[in-house]
C-alpha cells in the first residue's frame, strides 16, 4: 500500500460526489470502473469496499442524476455502463462548489485553532 | 427521510420488482468481479490469489446488496413483510396457541362491534329523517300520565300551530290506532291492516318524500274530501308484488273507496321511530271534523326554525299554553307542554341501558386483552432463549419489540375479521326481531362507522395485549436468557407476580360483570314475576270487525251473536271482547265519584276500556266484589255500568265499598254510572308501572275504539286459529285475515327491550367468566410446569399427594379471592350507575353478590383443580429429572 497511515473513513455522502465527479470527467463508465478510478486518484488512501459504490449508484439514478445502459466493454464483456446526465451535471456544479466553501470555512477554523495553540 | 415525489414513485417501484433489480445486480457484480480478477491476472498474480484479492476489495456481497435494496425501495415495508412472514411462520407452529388467542379476540372484537352497532343505530346516528335535529316533540301534561293524558285536542293543535314562533311547521298524527284496526277487501281474502292517521304535512315536515307517487295535500284532511292513502313500502311489496300500477287506483279499505296515491320509501319505518314493534302498513290524512270532538287524540311534532332551540320552543310555550287556555275557557286542561327533541323522545329512555350495554362489553374487551396479556406472557418468557439468540446476532431492543407488536397486531386483525363475521351474525338476527320493542332496530347494520370502530378497537387491543411481552422484553437483559436455565426459580417468582396480577384483575372485571348481569336478570325475573292482574296462558285475542250498519243498537245482537257462536266451538271455555288490549294503546276519561269532593288540580283521569260480558273472565282478571257486565241487565236503556279497579276504588272512595256508589263525568250530561263490581289491578301499560285508576265500559252502553276477541281454550293457537276464522268468516265474510296472537306473546313483547338486555349482558357476563377461568388455568398450570421440580423435591422429602394438591388449590383460591374482593368493592360502587335500571332490586342486593361469589368459587375451583391433580400426579423421579 502507498501509505502507511489508516485508511480514511468516507464521509456521508461524498462517494456520491466521487461518483458524480468521476463520470463528469471520465464519460460513461461501468462500476468497477467508477471504483477503480476512485481508488486510484484518492492514491487508495480512503477505505473503499468497492461493493457499497452500487448503492450510491442505484440512489443517483433515482434521483435522475446518472443514467444507465448495458453494454460492452473494451475487453468485450456486457457490462452496466452509467453516464452523468444533464440534471446530474447540474447537482455536481452545486455540490462541488458547496465542498469548496465547506472545506475553505473548515481550513479557516482549524488555521484558527492552531494559532491558538501557538500562542 | 424525505423523498421527492420521483424517487417515491420509483422506491415504490423497485420495491415491486424485487426480482429482477436484484438479478440485475449480480450480473453487475459478477462483471465487476471478472474485471477485478483480470486486472490482477495482468498484474501477475496467480489465479487463485487474483480472485482472492478481488473478494477482498469487493467486500461483503451480501452487504452490498442489503445497502443496494435499501437505497433503492422501502426499507421499512422489507422488515414490515419480513416480520409478518416470520409471524405467520410462528404462529403456523404455535397453531393451538394461534387458534385460541384469535378465537377469544373474536369472541371480543365480535362482541364490541356488534353492541357498537346497536349503540349507534339506537343512540349515536341521527333519526332516518332530514336535518333530524331540528325536530321537536311534545307532551301534554308535561308528560306525565298515559296517552290521552299527554295528547292534544285538534282545537289545541290549531291554535298552537297558527300562535307559536318557534316552528316552521307543526304536524300532528294520532296514536290511538289499533293493530290491524283498517279491512282491505276487494282482492281475494280480507286482509287486516294497520294504519295511522296523520295530518297532511307530517311527511314534509320530516322531511321524507314518497318514493313513488306524491305526498297528502292540504285540502285532504277536510272534511268529506276523498279518501286517499299512502302505502308502506315494506306493506306494498309483500302485499302488491312492489307492481307500481296499485298507484292512483282505487281499493276498498273499511268498506270506503281510497285511491293510493304515494308508496313511501324504504328506509321510512313509522313504527321504528313512533311505535317500536310495531310494523304500519298505511297512512291516511285525518279529517279533522271526525274527531275534533273526540278528545286528546293528537301527538304534536315540530320541526324548529332556524335559531330557534328545544330550549326556546320550551320557554314560548311556558307562556304561550296558559294564555291560549285563558282565551279558551272550554278546552278540557291546561296543556301544560314539555318539549323535547325528537331524538330524546324516541331513544331518551334507552339511553342509560345502552350505556350499560357498552361498558360491559367494554369490560368483555379488557378482560380479553388482559387474558391475551397473560398467554402472550407466558410465550415470551418461553422464548427468552429466542430473543436472547436474536439479541445476541445483532437484532436491536426496538426491532424484537417491533416484532412482537406485528404479531399482536396480526393475532388481533385475524380475531377482528372472525369477530367481524360473528358480529355480522348478531346483528342481522337482532335486526330481524321484529318483535322487539325496541325503536329503529330494524335500520341496523354494519356501517362504516362500525367498520371505523372496530378498526379502533382492534388497533387498541393489539397495543394493550402486545405491550405484556415487549414490556418483558424491555425489562429482561436478553443476554441472560443464553446462560440462564430453567433451573433458576428467581426469574420465575418475578414474572408469577406480575402473572398473578394480571389475573386478579381479570377476575375482579369479571366480577363485576357478573353482578351488573346478575342485577339486571334478577330485576328481570322480578318483572316477569309481577302478578299482572290476568293469566296470559291459554288465552289468545284476534282483532275482529263486524258491521253494525251504523245503528248503535244492533251492535248488541251482532256481539252476542258473534259471542254465541264463537263460545259453541268445542274447546273454547268462555270468549269475550274488548276494545283496547292491556300493554297496548289506551285512552283516558274524566272520572268524579258522587259525593266525593275534588281538588282543583287532583287528576281525576282513567283508563277506560269497553267490553263485552264474558272478557273479563277470559282474560282470567279477578273479580273481587260485584259481578260482571250482563247483555239483559246491562242495556242502552238501563243506567250506565261501570267495572272500576282496586287502585280506582282506593282512589275515589278512600276507604270505603265502592261497589254500588254512582260516579258521572264519563257519562251522558245528568246521568250517573253505577260501579257494580271491582277487579284487582291490571298492569295497563307496561309491567313496570304500578296500576293507576281503570274503569271497565259495556260495549251495549258506550262506544268502542276496536274489537279485539279475546278466546280462553287449552287447545293451542295453532289448532283454535283456523276454525275461529272459520266461525267470523261464516258471520261476517269481510272478517280480515288477523293474527291469532296469544295473551303470552303480547306480555312478551312488552318485555323484550329488558329481555334483550338481560340476555346480552348476561352473555357478555358468561364470556367474562369463561375467560377468567381460562385465566386462572393458565397461569396456575404454568405455574405447575415451572414448579415441577421444586414440586418433586417436597415430594421426595415426604410431601404426600394431597398435600401437593391443596397447597395448589389454596394458591388458586387465594388468587380468586383477592379478583373477588376487589370486584365486589368496583360492583358495589358502580351498581349505583345501573340503578335506574333495576325493577324492585337494590344495588347492593345481597342475593347477587352472594351468588357472584360462589359462582366464581366454583369456577376458581374447576380451573385449579385439573392443574392441580396433575402437579399431585408428578413422579418425583420424573420432576428432578426434569429440565
Amino acid at each position: 500500500m502507498a501509505s502507511s497511515e489508516a485508511k480514511l473513513d468516507l464521509l456521508q455522502g461524498t462517494l456520491d460526489l466521487m461518483v458524480l465527479q468521476t463520470l463528469a470527467t471520465l464519460g460513461p463508465q461501468h462500476g468497477y470502473g467508477i471504483a477503480r478510478r476512485i481508488e486510484q486518484v484518492s492514491g487508495d488512501a480512503i477505505l473503499l469496499n468497492q461493493g457499497t459504490i452500487y448503492a450510491s449508484l442505484v440512489r443517483l439514478q433515482q434521483r435522475g442524476w446518472i443514467s444507465s445502459e448495458w453494454g460492452t466493454s473494451d475487453n468485450n464483456r456486457k457490462a452496466k455502463f452509467y453516464a452523468i446526465t444533464k440534471r446530474g451535471r447540474k447537482r455536481l456544479s452545486d455540490d462541488v462548489s458547496y465542498w469548496q466553501r465547506l472545506t475553505g470555512v473548515m481550513g479557516r477554523v482549524l488555521a484558527l485553532q492552531n494559532e491558538g495553540d501557538n500562542e | 427521510m424525505k423523498f421527492s415525489f420521483r424517487e417515491s414513485l420509483l422506491r415504490i417501484q423497485s420495491f415491486a420488482r424485487k426480482k429482477p433489480l436484484d438479478s440485475d445486480l449480480d450480473e453487475e457484480m459478477a462483471t465487476h468481479l471478472q474485471f477485478a480478477v483480470e486486472e490482477n491476472l495482468s498484474k501477475g498474480m496467480c489465479s487463485q490469489e487474483a480472485e482472492r484479492q478481488a473478494r477482498i476489495s469487493f467486500g461483503g456481497p451480501q452487504q452490498s446488496k442489503e445497502t443496494h435494496r435499501e437505497s433503492r425501495g422501502l426499507p421499512w415495508l422489507d422488515t414490515l413483510l419480513r416480520d409478518i412472514r416470520y409471524t405467520f411462520r410462528t404462529l403456523w407452529r404455535e397453531r393451538a396457541f394461534a387458534t385460541i388467542a384469535i378465537l377469544i379476540l373474536a369472541l371480543g372484537i365480535g362482541a364490541n362491534i356488534a353492541v357498537f352497532s346497536i349503540v349507534n343505530t339506537l343512540l349515536l346516528r341521527p333519526l332516518p329523517f332530514v336535518n333530524s335535529r331540528q325536530l321537536a316533540w311534545l307532551d301534554s301534561n308535561r308528560g306525565v300520565g298515559g296517552m290521552s293524558a299527554i295528547t292534544y285536542t285538534i282545537a289545541v293543535y290549531d291554535e298552537y300551530a297558527k300562535q307559536n314562533r318557534s316552528f316552521d311547521q307543526v304536524t300532528a298524527y294520532m296514536p290511538f290506532f289499533g293493530q290491524g284496526g283498517y279491512s282491505l277487501t276487494g282482492s281475494g281474502e280480507p286482509l287486516a291492516l294497520t294504519g295511522v292517521m296523520v295530518d297532511w304535512n307530517f311527511f314534509q315536515t320530516l322531511g321524507i318524500q314518497p318514493q313513488y307517487g306524491r305526498p297528502f295535500l292540504p285540502g285532504e284532511t277536510a272534511k268529506g274530501a276523498a279518501k286517499v292513502a299512502i302505502l308502506d313500502n315494506n306493506f306494498w311489496r309483500q302485499h302488491f308484488n312492489s307492481d307500481l300500477s296499485v298507484l292512483n287506483q282505487s281499493v276498498t279499505i273499511n268498506k270506503q273507496a281510497y285511491t293510493i296515491v304515494g308508496i313511501m320509501p324504504p328506509s321510512f319505518d313509522f313504527g321504528a321511530a313512533f311505535a317500536p314493534g310495531q310494523r304500519i302498513d298505511l297512512f291516511e290524512p285525518y279529517s279533522w271534523d271526525d274527531i275534533r270532538h273526540w278528545g286528546n287524540t293528537i301527538f304534536i311534532i315540530g320541526r324548529l326554525k332556524p335559531g330557534a332551540t328545544v330550549q326556546s320552543a320550551q320557554s314560548e310555550a311556558d307562556l304561550l299554553f296558559p294564555q291560549m287556555r285563558a282565551a279558551h275557557t272550554d278546552w278540557w286542561n291546561d296543556y301544560l307542554t314539555r318539549v323535547s327533541s325528537l331524538s330524546d323522545h324516541v331513544r331518551g329512555k334507552l339511553r342509560a341501558s345502552l350505556i350499560v350495554l357498552w361498558s360491559a362489553v367494554g369490560l368483555i374487551l379488557l378482560i380479553v386483552c388482559v387474558n391475551l396479556a397473560n398467554l402472550l406472557f407466558a410465550r415470551s418468557v418461553a422464548r427468552s432463549k429466542e430473543f436472547a439468540t436474536r439479541t445476541a446476532l445483532g437484532a436491536g431492543r426496538s426491532r424484537i419489540v417491533s416484532q412482537l407488536l406485528t404479531e399482536s397486531f396480526i393475532l388481533s386483525g385475524a380475531g377482528a375479521l372472525l369477530g367481524l363475521a360473528f358480529a355480522y351474525g348478531i346483528v342481522s338476527f337482532v335486526a330481524r326481531q321484529g318483535s322487539l320493542a325496541l325503536p329503529l332496530l330494524s335500520s341496523m347494520k354494519i356501517d362504516g362507522a362500525t367498520l371505523l370502530w372496530a378498526l379502533l378497537i382492534t388497533a387498541i387491543a393489539a397495543v394493550l395485549f402486545g405491550l405484556a411481552p415487549g414490556m418483558f422484553v424491555a425489562a429482561t437483559n436478553l443476554g441472560d436468557g443464553l446462560h440462564t436455565s430453567s433451573r433458576g426459580s428467581t426469574e420465575g417468582r418475578h414474572y408469577h407476580r406480575l402473572r398473578s396480577l394480571l389475573v386478579v384483575s381479570e377476575i375482579a372485571l369479571a366480577c363485576v360483570l357478573l353482578v351488573g348481569a346478575g342485577l339486571l336478570l334478577r330485576s328481570f325475573l322480578r318483572v316477569l314475576d309481577v302478578n299482572l292482574g290476568f293469566q296470559p296462558s291459554q288465552a289468545a285475542a284476534l282483532t275482529i270487525s263486524y258491521d253494525e250498519n251504523g245503528i248503535k243498537e244492533h251492535r248488541t245482537a251482532i256481539l252476542q251473536e258473534i259471542l254465541r257462536r264463537v263460545q259453541a266451538i268445542p274447546g273454547v271455555e268462555v270468549a269475550g271482547i274488548s276494545d283496547m288490549l292491556p300493554l297496548g294503546r289506551n285512552r283516558s276519561w274524566g272520572f268524579n265519584a258522587i259525593g266525593r269532593a275534588y281538588q282543583k288540580d287532583e287528576d281525576n283521569g282513567i283508563y277506560v276500556r269497553i267490553v263485552t260480558p264474558g272478557y273479563m273472565s277470559a282474560m282470567g282478571m279477578h273479580l273481587r266484589e260485584g259481578r260482571d257486565f250482563d247483555w239483559s241487565l246491562d242495556r242502552p236503556d238501563t243506567q250506565a255500568a261501570v267495572v272500576i279497579n282496586e287502585a280506582a276504588a282506593k282512589f275515589h272512595w278512600p276507604g270505603m265499598d265502592a261497589l254500588g256508589k254512582e260516579a258521572e263525568n264519563f257519562t251522558e250530561q245528568g246521568k250517573t254510572a253505577r260501579v257494580i263490581g271491582v277487579i284487582s289491578d291490571v298492569r295497563q301499560n307496561s309491567l313496570e308501572d304500578t296500576a293507576t285508576p281503570e274503569m271497565f265500559l259495556s260495549y251495549s252502553q258506550f262506544g268502542p275504539e276496536g274489537s279485539e276477541l279475546i278466546v280462553r281454550s287449552k287447545m293451542r293457537p295453532e289448532v283454535l286459529s283456523p276454525v275461529l276464522l272459520k266461525t267470523m268468516r261464516e258471520f261476517s265474510p269481510n272478517q280480515p285475515v288477523g293474527e291469532f296472537r296469544p295473551l303470552r306473546q303480547i306480555v312478551d313483547t312488552s318485555t323484550s327491550p329488558r329481555r334483550f338486555f338481560v340476555i346480552l349482558v348476561g352473555s357478555f357476563a358468561t364470556l367474562g367468566l369463561i375467560l377468567a377461568s381460562l385465566g386462572i388455568y393458565g397461569v396456575i398450570s404454568y405455574m405447575i410446569t415451572r414448579q415441577r421440580q421444586e414440586i418433586g423435591i417436597r415430594m421426595a422429602l415426604g410431601a404426600s399427594r394431597a398435600d401437593v394438591l391443596f397447597g395448589v388449590i389454596n394458591r388458586t383460591l387465594r388468587l380468586a379471592l383477592v379478583g373477588i374482593f376487589i370486584g365486589a368493592i368496583v360492583s358495589f360502587a358502580a351498581g349505583k350507575y345501573i340503578s335506574s335500571l333495576l325493577f324492585q332490586t337494590e344495588p347492593g342486593d345481597p342475593m347477587t353478590f352472594v351468588a357472584m361469589f360462589i359462582i366464581f368459587i366454583c369456577v376458581a375451583l374447576l380451573a385449579g383443580f385439573i392443574p392441580a391433580q396433575r402437579a399431585a400426579r408428578v413422579d418425583p423421579l420424573v420432576a428432578l429429572r426434569y429440565e
